[in-house]
């Protein structure tokens, strides 16, 4: 059966049978490389069309549908506006900070992108603290912030830099303990190990209700770590015009959009990872036949149907729940979802312990 | 390190380990990636900065705030509450990170480590209970 992981043997095997070792690995780098860019330039554009889409699904209209069959090549528009308009430098803002910052976010998200198993045997880097990896440089994203709120020279991209740091860090704990939950179940931090572990069924099903709990919180988490509505505090458009990117015009704006984008995707496809089997197909225990009827649709497409589907559901919440304050944002991290996410790891903890995970 | 047993896998060949620790290529793809990053970013600024013929006027120059001029300095002070945040953040993240390497081996320990993570997260969550009693969580 065709595979992606088959395609990446195919291409390691012919160049390292026509080059020279330390040439093919160059090569390989290079793929690597271009394809990363290739898959996030896509992604941009499949995601912000899918966000314009959903709204207007959310609200009764028809959304864009002008440009291309169905609006479809809507994003490639915006796009090539974004490319003509005037990248504006205003006057007093630090300049080195002010155009390092969306380097910063697209580099952080980009370095995301190694651990995901994208397909079966199809990852970038298998490394064996997978999970710690991405949540130590998912948090390089609020420097990218922080810098970007503080160069401006701009009080309201302070105010919304200001807001967005203190909103990060507070639900990364979250998120944290929410990930620990699956790691204890799993018992590895290695993501091919994590998804391996699901072979018979996925966690948020096997897991009992801590699984169900922590994927909750996860989510709530996740929402809130990637600034999006209802914990849009860093951009709330009606108080702080466009929060820590207000100054930023032009490809730099694009930047930080794109690297927005690429955030709410990575989130989603660690969720879809660790509770919902990332490319493992459905299975259901010793129900042979089955799981061998799941295994027949390819494991890319299980992956990305699992994180598209959780994307649909931030991009839901977008419309559903009025926007928090930033008291009661931090409320709710503080005083609810911390102690409910240590409980939440004791009670995992006694689920594995005992054995009673499925 | 023993691994818990897995299910068998239902197709013919079980997953293969195709990039381990010691490939070259994994450390390296971080570095490849960043690269990946910085290049993307420069190719598209400097696409942009070729194709936009740009013009200049003192307005533009201005900060985006509300029309009239901007008052004051921005790098002023800001709320203390913040400074608050980050604080009781550092105490937990760094309580989170003792929790990964526990995370990992808590099956394989048992009722041990059960019992040493109750009295770790028990003194932490006094620290919480205290942070509480004197309003440092509570946004002024």
């Amino acid at each position: 059966m065709w595979s992606f992981a088959q395609l990446a043997d195919t291409i390691h095997e012919g160049l390292q049978a026509s080059l020279p070792p330390a040439w093919a690995l160059a090569a390989e780098m290079t793929i690597v490389g271009l394809s990363a860019i290739g898959l996030f330039a896509m992604l941009g554009l499949v995601l912000v069309l899918m966000e314009r889409k959903v709204s207007a699904f959310m609200q009764i209209r028809i959304g864009p549908n002008r440009v291309g069959p169905a609006g479809l090549l809507q994003s490639f528009a915006d796009t090539l506006k974004l490319l003509v308009k005037e990248g504006i430098t205003p006057d007093g803002v630090d300049k080195f900070l002010f155009n390092a910052a969306p380097l910063v976010a697209m580099i952080a998200a980009m370095l995301l992108l190694a651990p995901i198993a994208f397909a079966r045997d199809f990852q970038i880097w298998d490394l064996n603290i997978g999970v710690l990896y991405v949540s130590a440089v998912s948090s390089l994203n609020v420097i990218a912030i922080l810098m970007a709120g503080w160069s401006s020279n701009n009080k309201y991209s302070l105010l919304g830099a200001m807001r967005s740091g203190a909103q990060i860090v507070s639900y990364e704990l979250s998120a944290g303990l929410s990930v620990l939950t699956i790691v204890v179940l799993a018992g590895s931090l290695q993501v091919s190990e994590i998804v391996a572990s699901q072979a018979d069924g996925w966690w948020i099903f096997k897991g009992h209700v801590p699984a169900l709990m922590a994927f909750v919180i996860f989510l709530i988490a996740a929402t809130a770590e990637t600034n999006r509505a209802p914990f849009d505090m860093a951009e709330a458009e009606s108080e702080l015009t466009a929060g820590f990117h207000t100054e930023y015009s032009g490809m730099k704006f694009a930047l930080f959009f794109l690297a927005e984008y690429i955030n709410v995707f990575i989130v989603c496809a660690i969720g879809a990872t660790l509770f919902l089997g990332g490319w493992m197909p459905l299975h259901i225990g010793h129900w042979e036949a089955f799981n061998h009827a799941m295994d027949w649709i390819p494991s890319s497409l299980w992956f990305f149907g699992k994180t598209f589907f959780l994307i649909f559901v931030i991009m839901w919440f977008r419309w559903t729940f009025p926007r928090l304050r930033i008291d009661q944002l931090l409320d709710l991290e503080w005083r609810y979802l911390l102690p409910i996410g240590m409980v939440n790891i004791l009670l995992v903890t006694l689920v594995a312990i005992l054995g009673w995970h499925f | 390190m023993a691994r818990i047993p897995y299910i068998r896998y239902t197709l013919s060949q079980p997953p293969r380990r195709r990039h381990s620790t010691d490939d070259p290529m994994g450390p390296a793809s971080m570095l490849v990636l960043t690269l990946a990053a910085i290049a993307f970013s420069v190719i598209a600024i400097l696409i942009s900065r070729f194709v936009v013929k740009g013009s200049w006027n003192p307005q533009k120059g201005q900060a985006y705030e509300c029309g009239i001029p901007t008052q004051g300095q921005t790098w002023i002070q800001f709320q203390v509450g913040y400074y608050l945040f980050a604080l009781i953040f550092l105490v937990f993240d760094v309580e989170l990170i003792f929790l990964y390497p526990w995370a990992v081996v808590v099956k394989e320990i048992g009722w041990p480590a059960l019992v040493e993570i109750v009295i770790f997260l028990f003194i932490l969550f006094l620290g919480f209970l205290y942070a509480h009693k004197v309003k440092a969580l509570t946004w002024k």
